[in-house]
């Protein structure tokens, strides 16, 4: 499904010269759930980035699904993003002036769907993860863990064949963390490929392929 | 979700940005709507007391004063007929209407008189006085409203009278138009007959009083004057209902002296003079306005939206993530835009015409009303303004390099 090929990706951040990715190659089966660890200033986030469309690199190339990623035209890279990619970040990054229901309607906006099914299909999603009393909550009127929940529908709201989580546990207390991995756990044997980041080694551990980050180099653990 | 509800939901979740953008674009459409608005009225003021005064312009012999003219001096200067060719055949702004005339003394029941030889139809269009009121030759007053010499005979004009339309279209050489003053004197009345220098004539009308040297005159056709005095082809004098604007800006007076240069021009404008360079002023200021309001406003615009991509690095990098494209990104920032320039031009145009209408009158000398037409220019200046004034900060958050905006390097 995806394939990096001697990516490097250098950047200045606070006035110093950062390398993101250094000579970078993976490759990720349809289905995996990929664990990527490494310390600060590694490289994890550059590469979540990378993956998703986000960041050119310099040097090498990402394909997914078997064309160059960074060969596509911008609407086309965005295009990729809407309809194969799901992000979920440490934050969650939710539109704080949005609800909840508008929150998960934006994927389903920006995919082209109708405002009738964006509505039908927000409402079902929310009432699954029981957020149904919830829907017309703005992000700073739920809890962590509530908005979690609309980070992660509004992630998977188009179905994506890949989701690429930031520190998804990050923020939440143990409780909720270990709900969110046994949600992507069931997800992932649905078929979902999961590449996520984290510095958590408990929550990596719940992968089935764990990948080490040092100075923008990957290397291989153990895999389950 | 829409596009408009992304932008709705946005613009509310910051007011008090908003309304300051909003303030500085509204509060300049406003000033220059208000300004256009009572210049409008005020030019139209103008042009009124130049109407109501009659003709504007006199083409006189170069020898002749308007002193001589007024006096009717009818041994000065004369000067060709083919004049009147001449301004008619030019690209001329601004002349309304004109009449050239020859007036020549004539002795009628024991004392002389004036007789004047006019162009009946150019005649009726010039004399304001004689159309005020509901007499036969009532018609429609105001810089503009004679568009042609015989613009005010055309059908549906108002005030048409089938006597009028027999005495202007067809003054017979045998008819004469009597002043108030000479038919009091000499007792006449529609149908009187009377003799002028061995020729008799009929009274065709007698002219309502004008408290002006015309009560004291008689009229008949220019041409048959012409005859009776062997002065074919001649004129005393040719008066001209010249549009204000054309006055005010000297297009008119510097045309007609290019083209007859051996006759001398004089205009009565120094009669709305204060008015006139009210109006100019005004014109002048809402050039000033509105350069203000474009750099003044644009750049509180500018800055505002420059500000917004900045707070919105983060939201804007997960629009992006989520599979915004980079032109749904421009159009959410310029729909932005579109809707303070529409709300700022629609607040500008009702609070300007409200001061207009208010303030107005003391400027203007004239009641002032809203003009619908400022509703679309306002829209649209403020619009093209605000857009203009987006773009930059637009295209930036459309071109942002998504790592960046995240922030998650």
């Amino acid at each position: 499904m995806i394939r990096l090929e001697a990516v490097s990706k250098r950047f200045r951040l606070r006035g110093r010269e950062v390398t993101g990715l250094d000579a970078a190659e993976l490759h990720i089966e349809d289905g995996e759930f990929v664990a990527v660890v490494g310390s600060s200033g590694s490289g994890k986030s550059t590469l979540l980035l990378t993956l998703g469309g986000l960041s050119r690199p310099d040097t090498g190339s990402v394909h997914l699904n078997g064309y160059s990623l960074y060969d596509l035209s911008l609407p086309d890279r965005a295009r990729a993003r809407r309809e194969t990619i799901g992000f979920l970040f440490q934050t969650f990054n939710l539109v704080p002036y949005l609800t909840a229901l508008e929150n998960v309607q934006v994927p389903l906006y920006l995919a082209g769907r109708s405002l009738a099914e964006q509505e039908q299909e927000t409402r079902r999603l929310l009432e699954e993860v029981g957020l149904g009393d919830r829907l017309d909550h703005k992000p700073a009127e739920l809890s962590v863990g509530q908005q979690q929940r609309v980070a992660l529908v509004r992630a998977l709201a188009n179905k994506p064949k890949l989701l690429l989580a930031d520190e998804p546990t990050g923020s939440l207390d143990p409780a909720r963390a270990e709900e969110l991995m046994a949600q992507l756990k069931r997800l992932n044997e649905e078929g979902l490929t999961i590449v996520m980041v984290t510095h958590d080694l408990s929550v990596a551990a719940r992968a089935t392929r764990h990948l080490r980050m040092e100075l923008g180099r990957i290397s291989e653990e153990n895999t389950k | 979700m829409t596009t408009l509800r992304l932008v709705w939901r946005e613009l509310r979740e910051r007011p008090g940005q908003l309304a300051t953008s909003f303030l500085a674009i509204g509060l300049g459409m406003t000033i220059i709507v208000a300004i256009k608005t009572v210049a409008h009225f005020s030019e139209k003021a103008v042009a009124r007391q130049l109407d109501e005064l009659g003709a504007n312009v006199l083409i006189l012999p170069k020898g002749v004063s308007v002193g001589d003219y007024y006096s009717s001096d009818v041994n000065s200067e004369e000067m060709p007929e083919e004049y009147v060719g001449r301004i008619l055949n030019s690209s001329l702004q601004g002349v309304d209407n004109l009449s050239p005339k020859l007036t020549q003394s004539v002795e009628f029941g024991g004392s002389r008189v004036l007789l004047t030889g006019i162009l009946p139809k150019n005649e009726f269009g010039n004399k304001a006085v004689w159309a005020e009121g509901d007499g036969i030759f009532a018609r429609p007053t105001g810089c503009g409203t004679v568009k042609s010499p015989l613009a005010f005979l055309q059908p549906g004009q108002p005030d048409k009278t089938a006597v009028r339309r027999a005495v202007v279209e067809e003054l017979q050489p045998n008819e004469v138009l009597v002043g108030a003053e000479v038919a009091a004197a000499h007792n006449l009345k529609a149908g009187s007959k009377l003799t002028l220098k061995g020729k008799s004539f009929v009274v065709r009308q007698v002219l309502p009083e004008t408290g002006t040297v015309d009560d004291s005159r008689v009229f008949a056709h220019l041409h048959t004057v012409q005859k009776l005095f062997a002065k074919p082809g001649k004129l005393n004098g040719i008066e001209i209902l010249g549009c204000c604007e054309s006055i005010a800006q000297g297009t008119l007076i510097s045309g007609l002296n290019k083209l007859l240069p051996d006759a001398r021009v004089v205009t009565i404008k120094q009669i709305a003079s204060t008015q006139l360079k009210t109006n100019t002023l005004m014109g002048k200021f809402s050039i000033i306005f509105l350069a203000l309001i474009v750099v003044v406003g644009g750049a509180g615009i500018a800055n505002y939206m420059q500000s917004n991509v900045q707070q919105r690095l983060r939201e804007i990098g997960t629009l992006m993530a989520l599979g915004m494209e980079p032109r749904s990104l421009l159009m959410v920032f310029l729909a932005k835009a579109v809707f303070l320039g529409v709300t700022g031009g629609l607040f500008g145009y009702v609070a300007g015409s409200a001061l207009a209408v208010v303030l107005g009158p003391q400027i203007a000398q004239a009641p002032v009303l809203p003009l619908p037409v400022w509703l679309g220019w306002a829209v649209l200046l403020s619009t093209g303004i605000a857009v203009v004034a987006s773009a930059l900060p637009a295209f930036r958050a459309a071109r942002l390099d998504p790592a960046v905006a995240l922030r998650e390097l």
